[in-house]
């Protein structure tokens, strides 16, 4: 691969430690995997698995229990101002309108600014993620997506290395995920910036990620492989399923969380490497044509997100 | 449909007050011929005073504070001044009070909120401290401070300082971690964390504990000036007691409500302010 990579994960475990007659809980182990420099990482699991924990040791808010965080070629050891993060439920702050919570973040990123400055700078994102209008409006009289478009318009306007997002989309109704995953996608294409992201929603993650991580069920989860997308990068929703990988790759997806999951974990396949987790590439070279007996997988697609 | 319901309530207060000052003013009229059922001696020996009732009616009250209310500031020596001036020298013991306990309740209760090793550390203190009767520090305030004007002030202090202490540490403890999280991944220093983040947060909690203190402060100064004397509202009921004119002290009755109700008029105000919908 000619890319750098960016953001290395290398030995991280996180294990709760024993409590009065419990033994000690060791949510995931041995996880390594690496971001190239403006790639689309999503990590898909079932709850439980440890994907949030993952994402805030890379955010460094929670330490973890073993192995270390590469990002640049320094060691992440704390919350830092090169890694923006989206969260779950916003965050936004309530009593600050939507100008003042991007403003508090592009001040904490650079204190030297004078006021016009940092107005311009909010007013960039604010008018990146459509919300031009709403500057002076407190988050409790948004929408749940326009209070989702502040966040991740706040994570954007400190111009992170890299971007964390903690299931952004998951309390957002349908349509409104899609107008958002669109908007989400020209703002990568246009900044090149390198996402992690949380989802639970497979179409979510064709649509948006170079690579997608598959966890095994937890506890003691892994990583069970990790699928490149196979589509091409110019992709769109509306399109994106006539492309013959599409299915290729969604049931691939599917099976592996409705029953992969759980088998990786109950039984390591032969020559299973932690450190070099399977690669699989749907469609392309080795990834075998799918069984016919695989299409009826297809009606199950809708039930698992 | 709402303002109805406002038409309706202010008719009902209306009537309830009327029925209140015609009960009141049926209960204190002077008896016709009071003499029946008292000795005839005890009668002559009280020179016909009994004839009297004691307790004035809402007419004479009412004639005592349009003249009370007419000139609030007069000073005519120790033993009379005018209500504006008592009620003055009341507030101003205890927004002196109650400004100390608020700059020492509000940084402390945010340490014990940030700090679960203070919070139990202080804990047992708090809790020891909490139930015991402002009044009962006033001897030792006394003797140690050798003033009654600030030991009444230290009183409203110590009585103050309770609620907004546990409601700020209450408070500051349960900021959303989601907040605190994203002050974190911006590398915000903890004094602007605290004053932009944890202190807005956490501000409908600690103006709460305020008006309740504020509250708490108005009971107590009432009290603790008739033990001081000298000036302030409480003393001029005691005064008036003493003088034994129950329509002054009905008046100053009327005056400690009012001012109460104000007080706390002007914290739900300010916790209007601060208040966030979520």
């Amino acid at each position: 691969m000619h890319e750098q990579e960016f953001l290395k994960i290398e030995g991280l475990a996180k294990v709760y430690p024993a409590t009065s007659g419990n033994k000690p809980l060791t949510v995931f182990e041995d996880i390594h995997f690496s971001i190239n420099k403006g790639e689309f990482v999503c990590i898909i699991g079932h709850s439980g698995c440890g994907k949030s924990t993952i994402l805030n040791a890379l955010a460094g808010l929670e330490e973890s229990s073993a192995g270390v965080v590469i990002m640049d070629g320094r060691e992440v050891s704390g919350p830092s101002l090169d890694r923006g993060v989206v969260f779950q439920s916003h965050a936004l702050m309530p009593w600050m309108s939507v100008l003042k919570n991007i403003e508090f973040a592009v001040k904490s990123r650079w204190p030297k600014w004078d006021k016009a400055k940092v107005r311009a700078q909010c007013q960039k994102y604010i008018d990146l993620v459509h919300l031009t209008g709403n500057e002076d409006k407190k988050p409790a009289e948004l929408s749940g997506g326009m209070k989702q478009r502040v966040g991740i318009a706040r994570a954007f306007s400190i111009e992170p290395k890299m971007l964390l997002m903690d299931e952004p989309f998951g309390a957002l109704d349908a349509l409104t995920r899609g107008v958002i995953q669109d908007e989400l996608l020209n703002i990568c294409a246009e900044t090149h910036q390198t996402v992690f992201m949380i989802t639970h929603d497979i179409d979510e993650a064709i649509l948006l990620a170079d690579k997608i991580v598959l966890m095994t069920n937890g506890p003691e989860a892994k990583i069970g492989e990790i699928v490149v997308n196979t589509l091409p990068r110019d992709r769109t929703r509306n399109d994106m399923h006539k492309h013959p990988h599409y299915y290729r790759i969604r049931n691939h997806l599917v099976d592996f969380l409705v029953s992969r999951s759980k088998l990786l974990r109950d039984e390591t396949p032969a020559g299973y490497d932690a450190k070099r987790p399977p690669m699989v590439r749907p469609g392309l070279e080795g990834d075998p044509e799918p069984q016919p007996e695989r299409e009826r997988v297809r009606p199950l697609l809708h039930a698992v997100s | 449909m709402i303002k109805s319901l406002r038409i309706r309530s202010v008719l009902v207060s209306l009537l309830l007050l009327g029925s209140f000052l015609l009960v009141w003013q049926l209960a204190t009229l002077p008896k016709a011929g009071g003499l029946q059922g008292v000795d005839a001696e005890y009668a002559a020996l009280m020179g016909g005073a009994v004839q009297q009732s004691n307790v004035p009616g809402p007419v004479e009250v009412g004639k005592t504070v349009w003249e009370k209310l007419s000139n609030p500031f007069y000073d005519n020596g120790p033993n009379d001044k005018g209500i504006g001036i008592q009620l003055a020298y009341s507030l101003a013991r205890v927004l002196l009070g109650f400004g100390l306990a608020i700059a020492v309740a509000v940084p402390l209760g945010f340490v014990i909120g940030m700090s679960p090793v203070m919070r139990g550390a202080l804990d047992p203190f708090i809790q020891v401290l909490k139930p015991i009767s402002p009044l009962a520090w006033m001897p030792l305030a006394l003797y140690t401070i050798k003033d009654s004007g600030i030991s009444s002030i230290f009183v409203i202090f110590i009585c103050s300082i309770w609620p907004m202490l546990i409601n700020t540490a209450h408070g500051v403890a349960t900021v959303k971690k989601d907040w605190l999280n994203v002050a974190k991944t911006l590398e915000v220093n903890h004094i602007r964390t605290a004053l932009q983040v944890i202190l807005p947060a956490a501000a409908p909690t600690i103006l709460t504990g305020a008006r309740i203190s504020m509250g708490i402060a108005w009971l107590v100064i009432v009290a603790a000036e008739m033990l001081v004397g000298g000036t302030g509202i409480g003393y001029f009921v005691w005064n008036e007691w003493n003088n034994l004119s129950l329509a002054n002290v009905i008046f100053a009755i009327l005056m400690i409500g009012l001012v109460g109700m104000a007080l706390d008029l002007v914290f739900g105000g300010l916790l209007k302010l601060v208040t966030y919908r979520e």
